[in-house]
């Protein structure tokens, strides 16, 4: 008896402790989550993302904080483990209390911590560029969807340099599936053949491009200019490109527009074979602009390196943050639904110079821009569209989705709404 | 409208060749512009001048060298230096000191450019005195040709005395003379094509071949359209040929990358049992090598992988050593412990790169020796670096089979492996041999590494990606038998390589992994399976 | 009464059994207790955070029991026993897409969203069935079943062993999460089963449901940890242990040793087939990297950390193991993997038989003192 008492008491302390850290809460600071990968596969491109956010705290703190109150960052490692971002995302709202998370880069670690931040009702900033076919009350966007990356590229090479034939390389996973099949009717709406549009899709981290590069090869000596519109996800890039350059097809003869390949990713490359191969982007690092100078010098300076480079997805952050702080000073508190409310319509500078605003459908205005690789590894920007394209969550271009609009501003208040049967699905929690 | 006048201008000035060389400095000034379409008008013009500057300042432009200085406008080729550029006058060559990079302003190209600068240039260099710029420029504008450039192709070959440049002059006039008003010039332009082996000869033959709207052919000689399709149905038939042989190397190069991952495995995994999750870890630090080399020397790029062999081999060879001192040397006997140790190693590997060389990738730059494709005919190119890497894997298993068998310590070493304790009471110092054998294993691991770092990305996941691959190798194989690794390494990739046309790439992996497993339940100890009583425990 | 004659013959002479099934049967009550009936500001108020935390880390202890069963007891080294328990996860995680109905973001009635968004027009066959929860339970423990008695037919008949037999099942699980993480499969790609809404009419986001779930997991635990206990001190057990020690004389005595093997293999791999079923609605996500051929040797890992050959060790090492993982990654973001590495190299160097070998030399040396102490005068 006395010894099950002692095992019984043993169990409280061990939930005792659990418990503990909870009561720990500080009331000076705001707390900000970082969830980005630090190891296993995606540390390649969340380190820097994590580092991006720092910043951003470290400079809003300089210059007094948001609402007075001092910025603290809580950094937590999901090690590119999917369900440990749910896990994490739940440790870092109910343990730490943070008022809004920065994070995620892949689609699939975004699926998996949205529940949580429903359920608990917090904000997450997701800055990458995505499949879209979606809109949570509690996540904003801030990275390009299909409509702000992919169909501009596109339009860039139908009617600037001509191309007839289209390759869509990919790798097998839901963004290049879903991108491919926008362009695929986008293309045949404009009238390409079937057969002048190839699909081919690569498991992750592919690194044998031989037979691929050889049929693209053969696919573009049909007389009419070619072009690869390319999802071709992270570390496959490697040895795509260096296949590509080998067998000497060089950006004159089959130029290649990438969707996923920044100056990040060129930094780990020899550029020599890509020169002129595309990308299309929100934002290059040869931006002329001052508040991209002023960003570049305060990035060389935090990370103490002045090599490293800006892309994307960090500016993606950059305007996210902002828009954040800009929504809290305007509804001067962190409550999520006041939050929430007031960031729409805010607006906040980007890198090219311009401002982007918050949409009701939790997705930004943003510039498009194409590039073309340098040797150096930057790129020059090509063309680009005249003014800011909003962000679309539901493509037009989908049998599926062509009817669902998002709105989260009341009355309507859904980011899944449809127009046709005026019901609004798939929502979870009020 | 400002255009269309100064257009006109220049249109003017061409006829008087007192204007010339002001019309060459006007012509640069415009270049200055912004727009892509006023370049490309720009560089149509130049090439219409007849000043033998203008290849010069053209190859300067095509390779991003030619800027103009922002503040007084004067167009300059400039050369990197460092942090500083050195400017020469593009019209006079006269250097004019070194500026930094603010001072001056790009004159940049896109792709649309790129490609008209060197279609201008190759039929600028036709007459070139070098015949081997004459073969480049001949090649290039049998890529895209401009039939309003006939009369200067058929000058240069009635001039042109090198063989090779005559064929690919021929091939040109053989397309332009399809076009011709002579029958029987249009059947022998036919039949000359119909050697050829290029796609693009196909492409061409394929247009006598079209129909209209209605169905009727656009071509109305019926024997012309014969001739035709026996000519692409000679060049396809070889086509098919080479592209079985293309195949070929394809599997026999995946083979060889895959042989290289597991050569380093078949020893530390192969001869001396341990299960070795580090092994991928030990390419990795092979390629950091290769990276760490070419920053500390820039200038050695051309022989940067020669000196990283050696390096890598000693570098991740010594990691071994350390390893087996430290933890492995305790776990013999265990061989299944040596897979938690190995593993644990393995993550504290990755994040020490992490920590020292950031999780971002590296880039590691291809020698101009290995870059590029040795085009053995139009149908059939093999790329240097997978043919290097062919020779190379089979060169280090060679060279390592050598060792193994001729060397004294070749000798000790597989003493060791078969008999630990008889080959101790020989005096054999077996501690010693087993730390050597494992560096051994691991160095080779790291020149593999080299090599790897030519194809794939040098990053902390590189090991994470080969680790698997090199296990299924040497199992297939036998274990312990570096024949059933050459063999097992050259067999998966060949037979993965002539499923994927079929399958896709995905479902061929899948099928080679089915085919392991079943594989295995035949030869339950792999392909050369090592007999004797020591294999029974 | 017979019952408990039966698990108390099971648990004779297995102490660190009955302490953990102890353990486990008051965390199942003691865990709802602290989450629902608390305040939330009550200092000993268990979140959601941790229910659902430790509700993970029981169904890692009942994967790691499935592990040591056919290692620490059959001498089979798994290194795809990750496969069983994805697979498990997969079942699942089919019932509970099939539970959301017109409920999707699309609204269709019958189809997944991500099939919706492929275009599929409709249901693959293998997908019929699942909306049935009994069907479903009962898949749980078929699918890896079958899985394991094809695979393991082939194998132990072949008498493919020792690593040949390790690397095969690596290739196992390596080639399966190829072929999952295509969309062609039909099971939702690289994104995996996710969005899950209820569970017989249980949302999933209840605390009440999290809670019950927690106490399944403790009880399916406790359930496995006793059928594993009782095959191993069966004579199959025994029969099994022999195996291990000297396959070919238990052969030559006659015995058939394929049999023997194949029934504690598909055993093995129905307990984690169930484990991967638990856990799926508590992280609420199913996807293709489940099958990674570096997860199945992290189970391998927590095992070997725990103790090889002690059912409950494997259990303690799953959940220690896991523990350190939570918390280091948050306490030290950027340089956990180093002691991650450090405590496995550390664990094989100086404590082979695992935390739990630890812990009887400490008691043994504690003995030995005590008899010293009495020695003395």
């Amino acid at each position: 008896m006395k010894k099950s008492l002692r095992r019984i008491s043993l169990t409280g302390a061990l939930a005792a402790s659990l418990a503990l850290p909870q009561l720990s809460m500080a009331a000076d600071t705001i707390k900000v989550g970082i969830l980005h990968s630090l190891s296993g596969t995606m540390a390649i491109s969340e380190t820097t993302l994590k580092d991006t956010v720092l910043m951003l705290i470290e400079e809003q703190n300089k210059k007094g904080g948001v609402l007075g109150k001092k910025l603290e960052p809580v950094v937590v490692d999901p090690a590119s483990d999917w369900p440990l971002f749910a896990v994490k995302a739940r440790e870092l709202i109910e343990k730490e209390k943070v008022s809004v998370v920065f994070g995620n880069w892949t689609s699939v670690s975004r699926k998996s911590v949205l529940p949580v931040f429903e359920e608990l009702n917090s904000l997450l900033f997701y800055p990458v560029q995505y499949e879209g076919e979606e809109s949570s009350k509690n996540v904003f966007y801030t990275g390009a969807a299909p409509n702000q990356q992919a169909v501009p590229a596109v339009d860039y090479l139908m009617n600037e340099i001509g191309v007839k034939r289209w390759v869509l390389a990919g790798t097998d996973y839901v963004y290049p599936r879903t991108t491919n099949k926008i362009l695929e009717a986008y293309l045949k709406a404009k009238g390409v053949a079937e057969s002048d549009i190839m699909i081919n899709y690569t498991p992750f981290g592919h690194s044998d491009w031989q037979s691929i590069v050889a049929d693209i090869k053969k696919f573009g000596s049909a007389g009419k200019k070619t072009a690869v519109v390319s999802t071709i996800n992270g570390d496959a890039n490697v040895p795509f490109y260096k296949e590509l350059g080998n067998q000497g097809i060089s950006a004159e003869d089959i130029p290649v527009v990438a969707f996923s390949v920044g100056e990040e990713e060129l930094s780990g490359l020899d550029t020599k074979p890509l020169v002129g191969h595309l990308a299309a982007w929100n934002y290059f690092m040869s931006v002329d602009s001052e508040t991209n100078e002023e960003f570049i010098d305060a990035w060389k300076t935090f990370i103490k390196n002045d090599k490293r480079v800006t892309n994307d997805p960090m500016e993606a952050h950059y305007i996210g943050f902002n828009m954040w702080v800009n929504a809290v000073e305007k509804a001067g508190t962190t409550d999520t639904d006041a939050v929430a409310d007031a960031i729409i319509g805010i607006t906040a500078p980007n890198l090219s110079g311009g401002y982007s605003a918050m949409m009701p459908n939790h997705h930004i205005t943003k510039p498009v821009l194409i590039g073309e690789i340098q040797e150096d590894g930057q790129f020059e920007i090509v063309w680009q569209t005249s003014g800011l394209v909003a962000g679309d969550a539901w493509s037009d271009y989908l049998p599926g989705s062509k009817d669902i609009i998002s709105d989260w501003r009341a009355p309507l208040s859904c980011g899944n709404y449809n127009v046709k049967t005026h019901k609004c699905s798939g929502q979870n929690y009020e | 409208m400002c255009r269309t006048i100064f257009s006109l201008l220049v249109g003017l000035l061409i006829f008087s060749t007192a204007a010339h060389a002001d019309e060459l400095d006007t012509l640069l000034q415009e270049l200055h512009s912004k727009s892509f379409s006023i370049k490309a008008n720009v560089v149509d013009k130049l090439g219409e001048l007849d000043d033998p500057q203008v290849i010069n300042i053209l190859q300067h432009m095509l390779e991003g060298e030619l800027y103009y200085t922002k503040k007084d406008n004067v167009t300059v080729f400039a050369i990197k230096e460092k942090s500083l550029y050195s400017l020469f006058n593009a019209r006079t060559q006269e250097p004019m000191g070194q500026v930094k990079k603010r001072e001056i302003k790009k004159i940049s190209v896109n792709n649309s450019l790129r490609r008209q600068l060197r279609a201008t240039i190759a039929n600028l260099s036709l007459f070139n005195k070098d015949p081997q710029k004459r073969l480049q420029a001949a090649e290039e504008l049998l890529k895209n040709f401009d039939p309003e450039q006939e009369e200067n192709i058929r000058k240069a070959l009635e001039k042109e005395t090198n063989s090779d440049v005559r064929d690919v002059l021929q091939s040109i006039k053989a397309t332009i003379d399809l076009n011709s008003n002579e029958k029987s010039t249009r059947l022998a332009a036919i039949e000359y094509l119909g050697e050829s082996l290029s796609q693009e000869t196909i492409n061409q033959l394929n247009g006598l071949m079209a129909k209209d709207s209605n169905g009727e052919f656009l071509e109305k000689d019926k024997e012309i359209r014969q001739a035709a399709e026996k000519a692409i149905a000679r060049i396809e038939s070889k086509r098919v040929w080479y592209g079985q042989v293309e195949n070929l190397f394809f599997g026999i190069s995946l083979g060889s990358v895959l042989l290289l991952a597991a050569i380093g495995l078949a020893i530390t995994f192969g001869v001396m049992g341990v299960i070795n999750m580090a092994h991928g870890e030990m390419m990795m630090l092979g390629a950091y090598t290769t990276y760490v080399i070419q920053q500390a020397f820039p200038g050695l790029l051309e022989v940067s992988l020669i000196i990283a062999i050696p390096a890598a081999f000693i570098i991740a060879g010594l990691f071994g050593i350390a390893i087996e001192r430290t933890v492995i040397r305790h776990l013999y006997g265990r061989p299944l412990e040596t897979l938690l140790a190995t593993f644990g190693i393995s993550l504290i590997l990755q994040q020490l790169v992490r920590s020292v060389f950031s999780p971002l990738n590296r880039a590691v730059s291809t020698p101009e020796w290995m870059s590029g494709s040795w085009q053995i005919n139009d149908a059939l190119s093999i790329t240097y670096s997978r043919v290097y890497i062919v020779i190379f894997s089979l060169l280090v298993l060679a060279g390592l089979m050598l060792f193994m068998k001729r060397t004294f310590f070749g000798l000790q070493m597989r003493a060791v492996t078969q008999n630990r304790p008889m080959a101790s009471s020989m005096g054999i110092n077996t501690g010693w041999v087993d730390a050597m054998t494992f560096g051994l294993g691991s160095g080779i691991a790291g020149i593999a590494g080299v090599a790897l770092s030519q194809l794939t990305n040098v990053g902390p996941n590189l090991g994470q990606a080969y680790i698997v691959d090199s296990f299924m190798v040497v199992v297939f194989g036998g274990v312990g038998n570096l024949w059933g690794t050459l063999v097992g390494a050259m067999s998966l990739g060949i037979i993965n390589k002539f499923m994927e046309p079929f399958t896709g790439s995905v479902l061929a992996k899948i099928l080679v992994l089915i085919f392991i497993i079943l594989f295995i339940q035949k030869r339950p100890r792999g392909l050369f399976a090592l007999k004797g009583r020591s294999v029974e425990d | 009464m017979l019952q408990k004659g039966i698990i108390r013959s099971i648990l004779e002479h297995d102490k660190g059994g009955k302490i953990l099934i102890t353990l486990l049967l008051v965390a199942a009550v003691i865990v709802p207790v602290l989450n629902l009936l608390l305040p939330e500001t009550s200092p000993f108020h268990l979140s959601a955070y941790n229910v659902t935390l430790w509700g993970k880390y029981l169904c890692y202890g009942l994967l790691a029991l499935a592990v040591d069963l056919v290692w620490g007891y059959l001498g089979i080294l798994s290194l795809g026993h990750g496969a069983f328990f994805a697979l498990g996860g997969y079942v699942m995680g089919m019932h509970l897409m099939r539970e959301i109905g017109s409920r999707g973001v699309y609204g269709h009635p019958l189809l997944p969203d991500f099939m919706v968004f492929l275009n599929w027009g409709e249901l693959p066959w293998f997908w019929y069935g699942f909306d049935n929860f009994f069907f479903t339970f009962f898949m749980i423990f078929v699918v890896p079943g079958i899985l394991a008695f094809i695979f393991g037919w082939f194998a132990f008949r072949s008498r493919v062993t020792g690593v040949y037999l390790s690397i095969i099942t690596q290739a196992m699980t390596y080639a399966l999460m190829l072929a999952f993480f295509r969309n062609e499969m039909g099971f939702g790609g690289n994104n995996g089963l996710t969005d899950f809404k209820d569970i017989l009419g249980f949302s999933l986001q209840e605390d009440t449901t999290r809670s019950a779930l927690f106490a399944l997991s403790a009880i399916a635990l406790i359930v496995g940890y006793l059928i594993c206990r009782y095959i191993t001190q069966s004579r199959a057990g025994r029969v099994a242990t022999a195996i291990r020690d000297a396959e070919s004389r238990v052969r030559f005595l006659g015995y058939r040793v394929e049999h023997f093997k194949l029934f504690i293999f598909v055993v093995s791999a129905c307990l984690a087939g169930l484990a991967g079923a638990l856990y799926v609605p508590q992280v609420g996500i199913i996807n293709p990297s489940e099958f990674s051929p570096i997860n199945s040797i992290e189970i391998v890992v927590w095992v070997a950390i725990g103790g090889r050959g002690t059912l409950y060790g494997a259990v303690l090492g799953a959940i220690l193991v896991n523990y350190f993982k939570t918390w280091l990654t948050t306490a030290a973001p950027e340089i956990w993997l180093y002691f991650l590495g450090a405590i496995f190299v550390g664990v094989t160097l100086y404590f082979p038989k695992g935390l739990v070998g630890l812990l009887h030399k400490m008691k043994k040396n504690q003995k030995v003192n005590i008899a010293k102490g009495e020695a003395k005068p």
